[in-house]
């Protein structure tokens, strides 16, 4: 087999390797101690983080990529096959390749319509593995506890790429604004009230549908259709990353404006420590904590949204699992008699427990970390 | 208050120049019209001719910026810039990839969208604000925890669920109204009730829990407690001085969203089947009809740009202490 290191699995694991390093770097200050400490507290808070923690895990399994070697490929010279599993395909291996003929309801032994037999008449035909399927089968046969654990890493990507991708540039242009004033604070609020002027969903169209005309037309950019279904999603966290930095960049410069007349660094500034120095030592520490409750406060309604766009046809590729192509797959089959609900239930389920999960995660978070709410 | 308002309204021509720019970036720059054509008719084969009848058709077959084979002043006028950005301060958004005029469809789809909308606002404001009110009367008391799990609860939820959930519930098992669809007059009650209900729903869960943070901030007031210490009964302290004193950040956060209630709701419009501007906006989405897409993110950006402008207006008429200068 051949690795295949997609850019978000890149990316996510650098993601995942930050969080390490920043708990290591928690660990070691007193007052940041203090705070996880007051989220160790809160059972709630520790409780979504432990589902969250499934979550991630899962996506972490999922974003190991690579390519299986053909099995009839020559000794010396081996030939991969172009598509790409990852780990977590390997270990759900039953159920990935426990395909039915179509729709089947939860741990049903039959299909789901009839069909004529060769000996009986018209009767529901047996299932190749009655039984096993816990959440049923969808249109083709696939099993749906699968697609709904594969939808698991997009939605994840979504809700953390996508603040991740424009954070340097919010934190950056946001505490400049704050601090330098003047005809920089200017130009920088105009950016900003100008993108924030367009509505959302508006501009994440018009983007996607410009990012669908340069894909389409640029085939030989990309080797497989992961590839290409990768740079989508990717492209995808940055559309939605600059319509949403503005917030975070407002927060940040309101509050640069309010830090920057504080007596201790008005005393940096008098013992002549550099601009770019009294923002990195002196400022920079004490906004974290306003961008850290903004990626977990954001990351729910991002998941949320990755459905909603997906449904429009201006989310991810129609080939990429996640919640909203099962969604957007699965809809027209309430319509059907009897009703196949199983795919529909089964995602709206996992993208329930995880939205909800951090969403008190977040309330934890905020709780923790917010100066003004440690008092109450 | 004359001075200031025309001086904000000259503020926001430079936003609305720099939206323009953006599009106008975004769809010709990024991709160029032999892109799109290309996209539109198809990647394989095309012919160059194909592609040159495809962007004269559409006005697309001019120099971006200057046109050097024109005369006078016709040099800046004959381009794309002018054409298809520069037109839209002038509401003339030129014609879809159907031939119909953008600005005519506008119009005539303001109202359905107007029609749905404008109850979501105002009964949404109006739900929330009651749950939050009611919650806040039951503050620390299992009631008041279990409504904010209900809260939190309902804002975990898709909005996709409440939609399909609220079509198939009540118009497939119940069938008490149509599943979707539009009509004039008085008729259109019964297909505006669903979606209006549905969207209100699938709102009051963050809002509610919002507004609540926002009576609560206003209990540790200073007169809170002196009308308290006045001795004032709870429930005139809540509803004489909380509500109207916490009511002023949340009608002047809402009146931004007023006028871009002509635009309607993508989702709704598009899954009730109704002929607003919402729906209009995602049929161009899927037909990639590029020059509706722009004059809707054009209006869009300037009914937001009237809203800022509305909220600091509504800021003094609700708070004496603010003056315009």
């Amino acid at each position: 087999m051949k690795l295949v290191l997609l850019w978000s699995d890149i990316l996510f694991f650098l993601l995942i390797a930050a969080t390490v390093a920043g708990a290591v770097v928690a660990s070691r200050t007193e007052h940041l101690r203090q705070c996880w400490r007051r989220v160790g507290q809160s059972r709630v808070g520790m409780g979504a983080a432990a589902v969250l923690a499934v979550f991630f895990l899962i996506g972490a399994v999922d974003s190991l990529h690579f390519r299986p070697q053909l099995p009839d490929s020559p000794q010396g010279e081996p030939r991969y096959s172009a598509e790409v599993l990852s780990a977590l395909d390997v270990l759900l291996t039953p159920l990935r390749t426990r395909t039915e003929k179509t729709y089947s309801a939860p741990l049903a032994t039959h299909l789901y319509a009839k069909e004529t037999l060769d000996d009986a008449g018209r009767d529901f035909p047996p299932l190749q593995y009655p039984g096993t399927h816990l959440f049923g089968t969808d249109k083709v046969g696939q099993d749906v506890l699968y697609l709904t654990l594969k939808s698991i890493r997009t939605g994840l990507l979504i809700g953390t790429l996508t603040t991740l991708i424009m954070l340097p540039a919010a934190v950056f242009l946001g505490l400049l604004a704050g601090y330098a004033g003047g005809w920089i604070d200017d130009v920088i609020q105009y950016l900003y009230t100008t993108l924030n002027s367009i509505p959302g969903v508006l501009l994440i169209a018009a983007a996607v549908l410009m990012m669908q005309v340069a894909i389409d037309n640029h085939p030989e950019w990309f080797a497989t259709s992961a590839e290409r279904a990768d740079a989508r999603l990717l492209a995808l966290c940055a559309i939605l990353g600059i319509t949403s930095w503005t917030g975070l960049c407002r927060l940040l410069r309101g509050e640069t404006l309010k830090l920057r007349e504080l007596e201790y660094v008005q005393a940096a500034r008098a013992l002549g420590v550099s601009g770019t120095r009294i923002l990195w030592r002196h400022i920079l520490p004490n906004v974290m904590h306003i961008v850290m409750i903004a990626i977990v406060m954001d990351f729910s309604g991002l998941v949320l949204a990755e459905a909603v766009l997906s449904y429009v046809g201006i989310g991810v590729d129609p080939n990429t699992i996640s919640f909203g192509t099962m969604i957007n797959t699965a809809r027209m089959e309430l319509a059907r008699e009897p009703m196949v609900w199983w795919s529909l239930a089964a995602a709206f389920a996992f993208m329930f427990v995880l939205v909800l999960a951090a969403n008190l995660f977040a309330d934890a978070m905020r709780d923790a970390f917010d100066p003004r709410m440690v008092d109450r | 208050m004359l001075a200031y308002l025309i001086r904000r309204l000259l503020y926001a021509l430079p936003i609305l120049i720099g939206v323009n720019v953006i599009t106008f970036a975004l769809f010709f720059i990024v991709n160029t019209p032999d892109d799109m054509a290309r996209m539109q008719l198809g990647v394989k084969r095309v012919t160059p001719e194909a592609i040159e009848k495809w962007k004269s058709e559409r006005g697309y077959d001019k120099p971006l910026f200057w046109n050097d084979s024109a005369a006078g002043a016709d040099k800046l006028s004959d381009t794309i810039f002018f054409g298809k950005s520069v037109k839209m301060f002038a509401l003339d958004f030129g014609r879809a990839d159907d031939g119909r005029d953008i600005a005519r469809e506008i119009t005539l789809r303001m109202g359905p969208s107007l029609v749905v909308a404008m109850p979501v606002f105002a009964l949404g404001l109006f739900a929330a604000i009651t749950f939050a009110l009611l919650l806040v009367y039951f503050r620390a008391t299992y009631l008041d925890f279990a409504g904010v799990v209900l809260c939190v609860g309902m804002m975990s939820v898709s909005g996709l669920f409440y939609i399909i959930g609220g079509q198939w519930l009540v118009s497939k098992i119940w069938h008490l109204v149509p599943i979707s669809g539009y009509a004039e007059g008085m008729t259109a009650a019964k297909f505006v009730i669903l979606p209006v209900i549905v969207s209100v729903l699938a709102g009051i869960g963050s809002s509610a829990r919002w507004y609540r943070t926002i009576f609560l901030e206003e209990y540790t007031r200073d007169y809170v407690r002196t009308a308290r210490a006045k001795g004032l009964s709870e429930r005139w302290v809540l509803f004489r001085h909380v509500l109207r004193n916490a009511l002023i950040p949340i009608l002047t956060g809402a009146v931004v969203v007023i006028p871009t209630l002509f635009m309607g709701s993508l989702l709704i419009e598009a899954f009730f089947g109704i002929p607003g501007l919402g729906s209009y906006t995602i049929d161009a989405i899927n037909a990639q009809d590029f020059a509706v897409v722009r004059a809707m993110v054009f209006i869009g950006s300037a009914l937001y740009i009237v809203g800022l402008l509305l909220t600091d207006i509504s800021y003094t008429l609700v708070d004496p202490r603010i003056r315009l200068s």
